[in-house]
């Protein structure tokens, strides 16, 4: 698979920012959320597949929509777009996994199973970020 | 190396393990090791259509390198009670592959209520094969028994499938292939198809190095599935014909004198274990 073809996606999706791009709050690299960073790995993608995979759900949610809209007309997407929007906002606080119940039965991903799932599943995370600081950075207090 | 981290990408967490894999990889060879080779199911494995269903047959050796890492491994996966699946390639990416694909199809037979079809599970390997562009090595030989008749599929690593009458897969595809060309006819008999099906794969373990052990044999009808594991035990280990065990009173004693040590139980304490 050509990555260069795919450094045209790098301006849509990934966000090339200045000259640090693993800046954390004050500026700094910031290890402990983004991981290590090398000036490499932010510019070129590290798997031929990265982007294809960072970008999948949304590149099939267009295409759904875009089948959608013209089989249907625009009244079929824009109301299952709001739907979608209500439903992403039932989240538990911040520093807790959410079930997303509601977007994956809209999705219809609620009967399906993908690595997703297997690998990496956040309710079986062994780490859990401090739930004051947390809160009081989603609320904009911190 | 096939040491791929399936991280969740489409979540924007980076995959930490793939970096440090990529590191170690570029790094290893200047320190004088080398990386793991991944096992590898170098097989011969195929299907064949006949009279009241499918036959499918799969040798059982798993090779890592140069070594044989498993004498006997099952290689015909299970995927819904009418339909499994044989697979080549990388012995990971075909377990969890069909697994993955197998808990889909149930999900998705509960969802509608019926039995699944063998195109259903064709279209989703070959559209997560896709996904995945070739990077996981699986290469399938799919057959079962639905409410349409008996199908067969093969399904390559990059998501090319073909339904045949017949197919084979593997490294011992080629020595297999030419006993079907030489032998197939439509609608066997049963007994015929599985001779058929049992000489393809001798063909492949005699033939290839990455092929070999025993048979394995999967007769799916309508109703009914026969898993015949081992069908065949074509490479029996040989039994050891003669003993180089010296007999008792070969080595003569000259002497013998024997110290008693008187021990006598000075202190007995006793330390109970917290195992609550």
């Amino acid at each position: 698979m050509n990555t260069r073809g795919l450094r045209s996606q790098l301006k849509d999706s990934v966000p090339v920012t200045g000259l640090c791009p693993q800046a954390g709050s004050y500026g700094v690299q910031d290890s402990l959320r983004r991981g290590f960073s090398s000036v490499k790995n932010e510019l070129l993608p590290s798997h031929p597949l990265e982007l294809s995979e960072k970008n999948f759900q949304l590149n099939q949610d267009k295409m759904n929509f875009n089948t959608l809209r013209n089989i249907q007309g625009l009244h079929a997407p824009l109301k299952l777009q709001m739907e979608y929007r209500a439903a992403r906002q039932i989240q538990r606080l911040p520093f807790l996994p959410s079930s997303n119940l509601a977007l994956d039965t809209l999705r219809g991903s609620d009967d399906s199973i993908g690595f997703e799932d297997i690998l990496n599943d956040p309710v079986q995370s062994e780490l859990m970020g401090d739930p004051h600081i947390m809160t009081e950075y989603k609320l904009g207090v911190l | 190396t096939e040491e791929q981290c399936w991280g969740t990408w489409g979540k924007n967490i980076k995959c930490v393990c793939f970096y440090r894999n990529a590191l170690l990889e570029a790094d290893i060879n200047k320190l004088g090791f080398s990386s793991p080779a991944a096992r590898k199911t170098g097989t011969t494995i195929c299907g064949v259509v006949y009279k009241d269903g499918v036959v499918l047959g799969a040798d059982t050796r798993a090779t890592e390198g140069m070594v044989v890492a498993d004498k006997n491994c099952s290689k015909i996966h299970y995927i819904s009670p009418n339909i499994y699946c044989c697979g080549a390639g990388t012995a990971a990416d075909t377990e969890m592959t069909t697994q993955i694909i197998s808990s889909n199809l149930e999900l998705h037979s509960l969802s509608t209520g019926r039995l699944p079809r063998v195109t259903t599970a064709n279209r989703m390997l070959k559209q997560m094969l896709f996904r995945y562009q070739g990077y996981i090595g699986a290469a399938l030989v799919l057959g079962g028994v639905d409410c349409n008749g008996p199908h067969l599929y093969s399904i390559y690593p990059h998501g090319s499938t073909d339904k045949l009458p017949y197919v084979t897969m593997g490294s011992g595809s080629l020595a297999a292939m030419a006993v079907f060309e030489d032998r197939y006819r439509p609608n066997m008999e049963e007994e015929e198809a599985k001779r058929l099906v049992r000489d393809a794969i001798a063909a492949g373990i005699f033939n290839d190095l990455g092929s070999g052990s025993n048979i394995d044999l999967c007769v799916i009808t309508k109703g009914k599935v026969d898993y015949l594991r081992p069908h065949d035990m074509a490479n029996k280990k040989g039994v050891r014909t003669g003993s180089y065990r010296y007999k008792h009173g070969t080595t003569g004693v000259l002497t013998k004198a024997v110290t008693p040590l008187n021990l006598e139980v000075v202190e007995e304490s006793v330390q109970t274990m917290d195992t609550s």
